[in-house]
């Protein structure tokens, strides 16, 4: 535990000392959000909607999007390690792989629940309603699972790449589809019949759907149902991220 | 396990290492005597740091068997990791982190008590002169600070084996002397045993009880520097003169081993040149050649490397793991 404490502990304290990487990694989710929220506020409609307009539709697909990349990235952070020769201080160590994938997928969450908690707190100044403390709660939670998630998946990319070269092409051809593909920015029923079993095998379409309920109380998905697949994607995320960790050499 | 005073710090029997079809380690077998300081001199990609990464169990060896104080490094990884220290030859601190961080988090890692890690960590400081800048981002340091801070860093856990894969590459002169002085000093004052690999002639020279002469992944010779030199049997005589060409052309006597002329000098090999030294200059004097300037060179390591391997050290082709170093890229 105390290994695993180590290495957030350095994660937190990068973290905090990168102000440029805090601002910077907001501004997308932010510009998003303000375009795509006051932009097509007035002309969508979300179909079926309990009363929440798009802004607020919108907010918890942003803020899902800010822990993604986040964490994402956090984990193949482990490559700049690789690269700048710290990844063999920690690998020398008497720890074992399993500790130090866990301690950097902590870290990872921890900075991208960070980030997604301060999208979720603009949010509250362009009008999301202010949701009850429960709701607050269970958002909270669908947040960390996929920082966890995605944190775990950016470890297990990170370990089968050589270097940073791949990192774009991580970006575009994975993380966005699984950004675009969570009904993040739209309802999942208004896409195409064909499209919607790829939404469904999308973990990340359980942690918006999730988030959703907390802040709106309305969710296309069981919050329970969302609970258990992303839970489970979870669990699988990080023994495949475990598991190649322990194969990646330095 | 007998632990026995007499015990090998370090016990290498035919370790291989091959990627494919490139042998990198080719059955190496040494064995380093406690409080010594063993060096593995050998061209870049001579598989130095392949050997250090085997012994630091970072890479699993194909073959062979290594102990370090008596455990096993394929039995007992976290054993060996324990009883070591190393200060590999890229860097590998934190940046980001200051100097009391990376220390810190190095302790942490190797579960040493809050009370305990802190005063060890003031103390390892102080013992590289970097303990006023002990709050400073690593960013802000130097090549040589790094380096100490590096070696510290590897010596918080009291190691017994220390590893230092190539400590003064990319380092200046003075640096360099400023460092072999403390890795002296370490070795005297604490009794660690310290493996170092190095390209450097001079470093093994100065530094090392023992050496080993590793090319293409084979031990070539070892023994202690002077034994290394003497073995070479020949003595170097440069001369400068204006008759060069025609000197070295014409200069023959029974323990005269090779001449050379190379840019207005005659370079002459031969035996013990303390003891024909007049002889040659009454041959040359005698010939009527003018002579500006002479001198003798006794062999260094580099003559040692040239006799062993039948190739001169700097014009060694970068290995394959240096090639991909190179194209990778560095940070200084």
């Amino acid at each position: 535990m105390d290994i695993i404490y180590t290495l957030w502990l350095r994660s937190m304290k990068r973290y905090l000392r990168s102000k440029s990487r805090i601002v910077g990694s907001l501004g997308m989710p932010f510009f998003f959000l303000l375009a795509l929220g006051f932009g097509l506020n007035e002309v969508v409609q979300i179909p079926g909607s309990t009363g929440e307009n798009y802004l607020q539709f919108l907010v918890p697909g942003i803020i899902a999007m800010a822990v993604l990349f986040t964490s994402v990235f956090s984990g193949i952070m482990i490559i700049w390690d690789k690269q700048f020769g710290f990844l063999k201080e920690t690998l020398v160590a008497p720890v074992s792989r399993l500790e130090i994938m866990l301690g950097q997928t902590a870290g990872g969450a921890t900075t991208a629940v960070i980030q997604g908690a301060l999208i979720l707190v603009l949010s509250l100044f362009i009008g999301l309603g202010i949701p009850t403390v429960q709701g607050f709660l269970i958002a909270f939670l669908f947040m960390t699972l996929i920082g966890i998630c995605f944190a775990a998946f950016g470890i297990a990319i990170a370990s089968k790449m050589e270097d940073m070269h791949g990192f774009q092409l991580i970006m575009n051809f994975v993380i966005f589809p699984i950004f675009g593909l969570s009904g993040a920015l739209f309802p999942i029923a208004s896409l195409p019949e064909w499209v919607i079993p790829l939404t469904l095998v999308n973990p990340l379409t359980y942690g918006v759907e999730g988030i959703r309920y907390g802040l709106l109380g309305t969710s296309a998905i069981p919050p329970l149902v969302c609970l258990a697949a992303l839970g489970a994607s979870t669990v699988v995320m990080i023994v495949v991220g475990a598991f190649l960790f322990r194969k990646a050499s330095v | 396990m007998v632990e026995s005073k007499n015990m090998a710090a370090v016990l290498v029997d035919g370790l291989t290492k091959r990627f494919g079809d490139f042998t990198a380690v080719d059955a190496i077998s040494f064995e380093i005597k406690e409080g010594e300081i063993f060096g593995l001199l050998g061209p870049n990609g001579a598989g130095k740091t392949t050997a250090i990464s085997m012994l630091s169990t970072l890479l699993e060896p194909t073959s062979g068997r290594a102990l370090l104080n008596g455990i096993d490094i394929q039995n007992d990884q976290d054993g060996v990791r324990k009883a070591i220290g190393i200060v590999f030859q890229d860097q590998s601190l934190d940046e980001e982190l200051t100097a009391w961080e990376n220390m810190d988090f190095h302790g942490r890692l190797y579960r040493i008590p809050k009370v305990i890690r802190e005063a060890r960590i003031g103390e390892m400081l102080r013992l590289v002169e970097l303990e006023d800048r002990q709050d400073s981002l690593v960013k802000t340091f130097s090549g040589g600070m790094r380096r100490r801070l590096e070696i510290a860093r590897g010596l918080l856990h009291e190691p017994s084996v220390l590893f230092l894969d190539e400590p003064t590459l990319g380092l200046d002169p003075q640096t360099r002397n400023h460092l072999w002085e403390y890795i002296r000093n370490l070795n005297r004052r604490k009794g660690i045993t310290i493996i170092l690999t190095t390209h450097y002639m001079d470093e093994a020279d100065r530094l090392c009880n023992r050496v080993a002469i590793i090319d293409r992944g084979r031990i070539v010779a070892m023994d202690t520097p002077a034994n290394l030199k003497n073995r070479v049997g020949e003595d170097v005589v440069s001369i400068t003169s204006p008759d060069a060409d025609r000197i070295a052309g014409g200069i023959t006597a029974p323990w005269i081993l090779g001449a050379e002329q190379y840019d207005g000098q005659v370079i002459i090999r031969l035996q013990s040149a303390e003891d024909h030294l007049l002889e040659l200059l009454r041959i040359i004097g005698g010939e009527g050649y003018t002579i500006r300037s002479i001198s003798i060179r006794k062999p260094t390591l580099e003559d040692a490397f040239l006799h062993y391997t039948g190739r001169e050290m700097r014009q060694e082709e970068a290995g394959a793991v240096d090639r991909m170093r190179m194209m990778m890229p560095r940070r200084n």
